[in-house]
């Protein structure tokens, strides 16, 4: 026997109760982690935008397009590296449940400007020379199993062609890859200039502008002047940086955070109560044991450690339960979540938070019951018993 | 040279309790020694401060004045961490109630002193063998407490008090929860640890008959000693 066995011991004493209080705090970082990883899956896109990568969108909002001359007269604006634009195109694979986010850009460009995408040189010229292109996302390829030669039709649940048809065929000859896991890769695109001659109505617009600036110091002053540009016509734009245009369209869906740490914060306040009331009459109970501890000559300072120590254990037991159950969910479902949440998983920085956690949950729930038995007086213990 | 000197000497010990506005008087003035392989039973009615005088001896209270001089060293005026080390080293206790742990086996419950010890695993365990063997509950080393009977459990507890090697054990009323033969026993075994091992020991007894298998009978009354003479 050790002090380890000791410890384990008094944290045992009552098995269903040790139980119990393990349930209670594994299922606080079990909704931790679970909504941790969501809330990590939902920035994916603000994490990974780049610092000189601006958005232009109509200022009314960024469903709303915009004129193609824009584009030209953006192009002009000093400062800029390289400018894209892209429209949102919606689509769906053969039935409507089988979404695909897909756009239709400016083939050249839009790799300049996303230079993180990774086509090999076959398929990169494939793109720039096929009219009826579509380049995949490894993630999407994977998710419908498709292939470079693949024919596939689309639909989009917005645009139709002038014949009265929404379907749009596309050939695919490129699957891009980014060396960044965490870079999205659950899109499709295709040629702006097919997408356009095809409409049935609103040609000659783009949905939105990406621009990359020559330095990060340049950004307001080039986004003032675009938006300079365009002031008092029909459609004013406005020009912020691409991690403030992803934040906003995940806001859309109300605010994420504020959700999510309303849901922890409720979770951990109550099972902290709990746990913590429960360990202060466990160790209560044990007052005459403590005291027998100490006549044999336990000090204070080693009784206090092992209180405390048998709250970490707890807090480690319990908490690590609930990580390990989140991790399964999360490997269970992110393949149906990939197209909705690209890069849905477990992220080390939720881990690492989590154990951060479970050291303050240990320190705040066992540091009275610790205080209170070192505080253990030996004969009041044996005169109350 | 630790051997001329007596075990303990109590000097001029009072101990007041303060209860609201009260002042309750224990005992006044004690002066006391004990030397070594001395066997004591201290005897007095309720109230009369048996306990808290053996309380003064394990340093786990401390006198309101006078002094507790172990080995020619006071302890009275020593830390409360330093009077863990003391006692773990230098006293042995045996409560009434056995004080066992429930969770831990008559083994662990043994071991217990010695982890304070730094001795390896190995050692430890065979000490606890032989104290087990010692008060004759060997056979019964990986029982829980409940599954022993009380006379077991103060075996146990015997055993828990002896494994150390202090000089000293105390002992509070060691026989008072336990029936005639069981006590007897017990009795026996600590008289035996006096004579062949050589254990000093103070004993708190209500009990008469108790008081017999010491070497001196201590009558604590109206916080002053009376000796009543030798026992067997």
């Amino acid at each position: 026997m050790n002090e380890a066995t000791l410890i384990r011991k008094g944290l045992f004493r009552k098995v269903l109760r040790a139980i119990l209080m393990m349930v209670s705090i594994s299922i606080a970082f079990f909704i931790f982690a679970v909504l941790g990883a969501v809330n990590t899956a939902f920035n994916a896109g603000v994490d990974v935008a780049a610092a000189n990568r601006l958005v232009t969108v109509n200022s009314i909002n960024f469903t709303v397009s915009m004129p193609y001359a824009y584009y030209g007269r953006v192009q002009q604006v000093d400062g800029i590296v390289d400018v894209t634009h892209a429209n949102w195109f919606g689509g769906y694979y053969q039935q409507p449940a089988n979404f695909v986010q897909t756009f239709a850009v400016e083939p050249e460009s839009y790799l300049d400007v996303y230079s993180e995408l990774i086509l090999p040189p076959e398929q990169r010229e494939a793109w720039l020379n096929t009219r009826t292109c579509l380049i995949v996302g490894q993630a999407l390829a994977t998710q419908y199993e498709w292939s470079v030669g693949d024919r596939i039709p689309l639909n989009s649940n917005i645009w139709q062609q002038a014949d009265g048809s929404s379907d749009w065929d596309f050939d695919i000859c490129g699957i891009f890859t980014a060396e960044d896991s965490s870079v999205p890769t659950n899109y499709a695109m295709f040629h702006y200039e097919y997408f356009n001659e095809s409409l049935a109505f609103a040609r000659d617009t783009v949905g939105w502008m990406i621009l990359t600036t020559e330095d990060v110091s340049l950004n307001d002053q080039v986004a003032d002047e675009i938006d300079a540009l365009f002031a008092n016509s029909p459609a004013e734009t406005e020009t912020t940086t691409e991690a403030a245009f992803s934040q906003a369209f995940i806001e859309q869906l109300g605010n994420i955070n504020l959700i999510l740490t309303s849901v922890i914060g409720a979770a951990f306040a109550t099972i902290l109560m709990i746990v913590g009331t429960t360990l202060v009459l466990a160790i209560n109970e044990r007052t005459k044991e403590i005291a027998v501890l100490k006549t044999l000559g336990f000090n204070s300072g080693r009784i206090f450690r092992m209180i405390l120590t048998e709250s970490f254990l707890l807090s480690l037991i319990g908490g690590g339960i609930g990580i390990a159950l989140a991790a399964g969910l999360v490997v269970l479902v992110a393949g149906a979540f990939q197209s909705f949440l690209p890069g849905f998983g477990m992220p080390l920085s939720v881990v690492l938070q989590a154990i951060g956690l479970m050291i303050a949950f240990a320190l705040v729930t066992g540091f009275f019951p610790a205080f209170n038995a070192m505080r253990i007086r030996i004969v009041d213990a044996f005169g109350k018993l | 040279m630790t051997d001329q000197l007596p075990l303990y000497q109590l000097r001029d010990l009072s101990k007041t309790y303060t209860r609201g506005k009260e002042s309750i008087s224990i005992f006044k003035n004690l002066d006391m020694d004990i030397v070594h392989g001395d066997f004591i039973a201290i005897m007095g009615p309720s109230g009369s401060g048996k306990t808290t005088l053996l309380n003064q001896l394990g340093g786990i209270d401390s006198p309101s004045s006078g002094q507790v001089v172990f080995e020619g060293k006071r302890i009275d005026n020593l830390s409360q961490g330093a009077l863990a080390k003391w006692r773990s080293r230098n006293v042995g206790f045996i409560f009434q109630f056995y004080n066992l742990m429930p969770t831990l086996s008559a083994a662990q419950n043994v071991e217990l002193p010695l982890l304070l010890t730094g001795l390896p695993g190995g050692e430890r365990k065979k000490r606890v063998k032989t104290a087990l063997e010692i008060v004759g509950i060997a056979d019964r080393a990986g029982h829980k407490p409940r599954q022993l009977s009380g006379g077991q459990q103060q075996r146990v507890a015997i055993a828990r008090a002896i494994v150390a090697d202090p000089k000293i054990l105390l002992a509070d009323e060691p026989t008072g929860d336990l029936d005639r033969t069981t006590a007897d026993e017990i009795l026996s075994m600590l008289q035996q640890l006096n004579t062949e091992l050589g254990k000093t020991i103070v004993m708190v007894t209500h009990d008469p008959s108790a008081a017999k298998y010491a070497k001196r009978e201590l009558y604590l009354d109206k916080g002053e000693f009376i000796e009543r003479g030798a026992g067997r």
